[in-house]
């Protein structure tokens, strides 16, 4: 068995990405924590949600500068609050956003009274290599112990 | 502050269990090289039974290090960076905060005036 330093740069990036947490609140409150802006404005580098999380209807991430879409996407599932399935494509990246639309999907799983499995499955990366590096990693996991500490604290962790 | 609950313990105590042996951080480098991989592809890397390959990735199913989603008739294994960023955020940052802010503290006491 060898072990070999890991240079990030030099592998693969993953075209399924799968990121998993416990979070200690409602399947509801989880819900209301993806699709509600003034949620989102405390997790996801301050961007806020707009969407009815109606399947066919828009998903877009405004920026926090109010100015420009970091996100202008679709709802392609809903089963609130289980399931929502959006397209995805990095428009806060100039050249990532050339590339086409990958799917993201959140998947809220009650395990008992107290919490919840919470997994975000980004996929569909195969034609969207600066997507899938501009996301992979820190980007994701950022996003989601954000929302973690949002729900739990209610306090934000920057 | 983030607190945790269920599997994800106060300390990361699975976590760093899981961590603590030498098969199971091989198993994780291969993931992170390439991810989702089946228990055959993962087998093969490693001088060792099917069952014992089975049994690691168990521990690191258990401290959340490693989801298994099916893809048809597959078992895929992906490598879940979330916990080891849990860690951080609760021991690694408060420890160089702490260290960051005790320099802070010493510059301020030697540039003033005594």
């Amino acid at each position: 068995m060898t072990s070999t330093t890991q240079d990030p740069a030099a592998a693969q990036v993953a075209t399924t990405q799968v990121y998993q947490i416990f979070v200690k609140a409602t399947p509801e409150a989880i819900w209301d924590a993806i699709t509600k802006p003034e949620f989102t404005a405390r997790y996801f580098y301050g961007a806020r949600v707009e969407t009815t999380a109606e399947v066919g209807g828009p998903f877009r991430y405004h920026a926090a500068d109010g100015q420009s879409l970091w996100g202008d996407e679709r709802v392609l599932e809903s089963d609130a609050p289980r399931r929502l399935v959006t397209t995805w494509r990095s428009l806060y990246d100039e050249e990532a956003a050339q590339e086409p639309a990958s799917r993201v999907s959140w998947e809220i799983e009650p395990q008992g009274e107290e919490y919840c499995k919470l997994t975000v499955v980004h996929d569909q990366l195969e034609r969207s290599p600066k997507t899938a590096r501009s996301v992979y990693g820190p980007g994701w996991m950022f996003v989601l112990s954000g929302l973690k500490t949002v729900l739990e604290t209610g306090q934000s962790l920057t | 502050m983030v607190t945790y609950s269920g599997r994800v313990d106060d300390d990361g105590d699975a976590v760093f269990k899981a961590l603590a042996d030498p098969t199971r951080r091989f198993l994780l480098d291969r993931l992170f090289e390439r991810d989702g991989r089946t228990l055959t592809e993962l087998e093969t890397e490693l001088d060792m039974t099917r069952f014992g390959v089975m049994k690691h990735l168990k521990v690191l199913e258990e401290a959340g290090l490693v989801v298994t989603r099916r893809s048809g008739r597959e078992k895929l294994h992906y490598l879940n960076p979330v916990p080891i960023r849990l860690i951080h955020d609760r021991w690694i940052d408060k420890f160089t905060e702490r260290r960051v802010s005790a320099l802070v503290d010493l510059k301020k006491e030697l540039e003033e005036p005594p």
